[in-house]
């Protein structure tokens, strides 16, 4: 087995666990009266008035160098604030996409206009992201996407169509991934990435695709002669694809890919509490060994981050072990109570349930598929 | 976090084990043979007592380094109770008590048992029934943990004076029943600070952290199997069905190992019945998942006696109803979470390190 897959224990510094008392007093404050439902949303809430609340914070941006906004800590300071948000069921994605992928992507490959432009707004929480890569013929397939950016005068002109786009409609930049050269029988190469700026670009619509339970995130972003300048455009023409797989690693990485049950856990325990049987304690206790586990293999990689190493295999298997994790809590729930899933009627343990129940197939498809996952660590193994 | 001892005896236990620890002598251990040779190798390189202080003949290391052995003796599938001995060379040295060469066992290893300590004749004498003893017919030594003059006491029992009924588990390990009919008792002292189940706690953590090795044995064989077994005029491996299934078990693998190890590391910085639970019942489960994965992928090959995985997974499947079941680990930890309420789980998760 090769040596590279390795979770190595972390012992979190004792700034980050000072950093956590913090954030959950913070938390405690803003939730206090949350519903459970609400909280089980999580990363799926948008709400850009918290967003800057935490930013006020410093904590947005947190590893960033200050010239930009930035606040200069370590990523297991970031790690602590990530998984007490994550935990508590906090709305962050409208700040969460950019601190966590599109931020570093342009520290990574921006320019520095781009740079000075965009990161302290992000850092203020006031600029939301989106990310652009997925088409309509093109999934799993990433490469093969063919939304065309044709040099024009001091820019691009972008045509085609992005899909399966989050939370588009209420954000500022989409960064986007387009074909600015056609080389036959080599997809990965003539890719490049771009900072679209949602708000003013002409010739962008976007068309909502409403997810299976009837909501809103998702959306078709349709680019037709769409103007975008020279200044946009991130990195070199063609790096597109390294730039990608290096942001789906930052992507990875996070704790957010073992904590999306995690509300449901919290509720089926007030359950059992209430008439705690062997089977059911069993059954919790089960659920709670394989969090703990997963705690550890996801600080793990935190840990790989800060100390500057590529944790690209390891943040695939906590992602694959995590999403099934997260998938098996509604099944189990089942087995275990029973109760009937719920939309809006109900208790909120059967809301919580019905929340879940309904968001849980998009856990092991969001970010890379399972299977190409699994890909990914059979790479790892030497398989491929 | 791996020490500089945890590092040489890491390096230590693996030339041994890849040097002595090899397919005829596994054999001859399930045949009843005792692997002395291996024994003494192991002795001699001061594997056998990682947590014994110096002056008493040990490393004086840490849990955390002596899961580097344990995890390594899982690997290797070595047919010696070096857990067994290690746990029961601490509990000795906790108590102040001399830790005597030779292989030792703990007894009794179910939570229903008890051996009864007795003041007669200037010392103890215990009396008892004992079943499932691991390699109970060759240790040197018994290590007990009763009461006497109502506090919590380990003994130290020469291994001669039981009468034994031998029996093995499903790797040809033995699992024998000892019973003590007032038998004397070589040394016994009070244990300041060990848990009255300490046995089943530490038997528990070691054994977690066997399963942990015996599971990279597992994913280290069935990756090299589809890398050299060719169908269909391909190596198996490059098939994405294969590749799929491996990536499982690397997940699996992946889990068990850092479950383990914190145990150990929590066992380091004192109560580790939290993480030891969590251990138990996550390996205990990719233990029935990875054992499954390695089979299918060896297909009938890996179902003969004479290949090696089932060294790896007969282990596996008798480990995870050791020193307490998972469901049973898995309700303890159950009762512990919902003792403290729905909203302090994840508190209960972050004060842990």
């Amino acid at each position: 087995m090769p040596t590279t897959f390795r979770f190595a224990l972390r012992d979190l510094p004792p700034e980050a666990e000072a950093l956590r008392g913090e954030v959950r007093a913070f938390l405690r404050e803003q939730f206090s009266g949350a519903k459970p439902v609400t909280r089980a949303r999580s990363w799926g809430g948008f709400d850009r008035e918290f967003s800057r609340r935490v930013g006020a914070r410093g904590w947005i941006g947190m590893t960033w160098p200050k010239r930009y906004g930035g606040h200069e800590r370590s990523f297991l300071e970031r790690y602590v604030v990530l998984e007490e948000m994550l935990a508590a069921g906090a709305p962050v994605s409208a700040h969460w996409v950019a601190d966590r992928q599109s931020g570093p992507l342009l520290l990574r490959f921006g320019t520095e206009e781009q740079r000075e432009r965009i990161l302290p707004g992000i850092v203020r929480g006031e600029l939301a992201f989106a990310i652009g890569m997925s088409e309509p013929d093109s999934g799993s397939d990433l490469a093969s996407i063919r939304t065309r950016a044709a040099r024009a005068d001091g820019g691009y002109v972008v045509n085609g169509t992005k899909v399966w786009t989050s939370n588009a409609h209420i954000s500022d930049y989409l960064i986007a991934l387009f074909r600015t050269q056609i080389v036959p029988d080599k997809k990965h190469e003539g890719l490049t990435q771009f900072l679209v700026d949602l708000k003013s670009t002409k010739g962008i619509t976007i068309r909502p695709i409403i997810d299976l339970a009837g909501r809103h995130h998702f959306n078709e972003v349709n680019f037709t002669d769409a103007f975008v300048p020279e200044a946009a455009r991130v990195g070199n023409e063609g790096d597109g694809w390294k730039q990608v797989t290096t942001e789906l690693a930052f992507e990875r990485s996070g704790p957010e890919r073992y904590l999306s049950s995690i509300s449901l856990i919290r509720e089926l325990i007030r359950e059992v509490s209430a008439r705690p049987d062997e089977r059911s304690l069993e059954q919790v206790g089960r659920l709670v060994a394989g969090l703990a586990t997963l705690r550890q293999m996801s600080t793990s990689v935190a840990g790989m981050l800060q100390a500057g190493e590529n944790p690209n295999l390891e943040a695939a298997t906590v992602k694959d072990v995590g999403t099934t994790f997260e998938q098996s809590v509604p099944e189990l729930v089942h087995a275990l109570i029973g109760t009937e899933p719920t939309n809006e009627t109900g208790s909120p343990f059967q809301q919580v349930l019905g929340y879940i129940t309904q968001t849980a197939p998009s856990f092991s498809l969001r970010g890379g598929t399972r299977e190409i996952l699994r890909g990914i660590i059979a790479r790892g193994l030497g398989l491929r | 976090m791996t020490s500089e001892l945890g590092s040489l005896l890491a390096d230590t236990v693996t030339r041994l084990f890849n040097d002595l620890a090899t397919k005829e002598l596994i054999e001859s251990a399930e045949k009843g043979a005792w692997p002395d040779k291996l024994w003494r190798a192991l002795e001699e390189g001061g594997l056998t007592l990682p947590l014994v202080p110096e002056s008493a003949g040990g490393a004086a290391g840490t849990w955390l380094d002596a899961h580097v052995v344990v995890r390594a003796s899982g690997r290797h599938t070595a047919p010696v109770p070096l857990a067994e001995t290690i746990i029961a060379g601490w509990l000795l040295s906790r108590a102040g008590l001399e830790v005597p060469l030779g292989p030792l066992t703990l007894a009794p290893v179910h939570e229903d048992e008890r051996l009864t300590l007795a003041r007669g004749g200037g010392g103890f004498a215990v009396s008892g029934t004992a079943t499932r003893v691991p390699w109970g017919r060759h240790a040197g030594h018994v290590v007990t943990l009763s009461e006497a003059d109502g506090r919590a006491t380990i003994a130290l029992i020469p291994g001669g004076r039981a009468r034994i009924t031998e029996d093995t588990n499903l790797a040809r390990e033995p699992r024998d029943t000892l019973v003590f009919d007032k038998a004397p008792v070589l040394a016994a002292a009070p244990a300041a600070g060990v848990p009255a189940d300490a046995i089943r706690l530490y038997g528990a953590m070691a054994r977690a952290a066997q399963m942990a090795g015996a599971l990279e044995s597992c994913l280290e064989q069935a990756v090299r199997y589809a890398t050299e077994r060719k169908q269909f005029g391909r190596p198996i491996g490059s098939f994405q069905a294969i590749q799929q299934s491996l990536a499982v078990l690397a997940g699996h693998v992946a889990a068990s190992g850092i479950a383990a190890e914190s145990a150990f590391r929590a066992a380091d910085r004192g109560d580790a019945r939290f993480e030891v639970a969590a251990a138990k019942v996550r390996v205990g489960e990719a233990a029935g998942i990875g054992a499954g994965i390695a089979h299918q992928s060896h297909g009938a090959i890996g179902f003969t006696y004479e290949h090696s995985l089932h060294f790896a997974t007969r282990r596996l499947w008798s480990w995870r109803a050791e020193f307490g079941s998972e469901s049973a680990w898995a309700r303890d930890l159950g009762r512990a979470v919902v003792g403290r309420g729905a909203d302090d789980l994840w508190p209960m998760l972050t004060e842990r390190p």
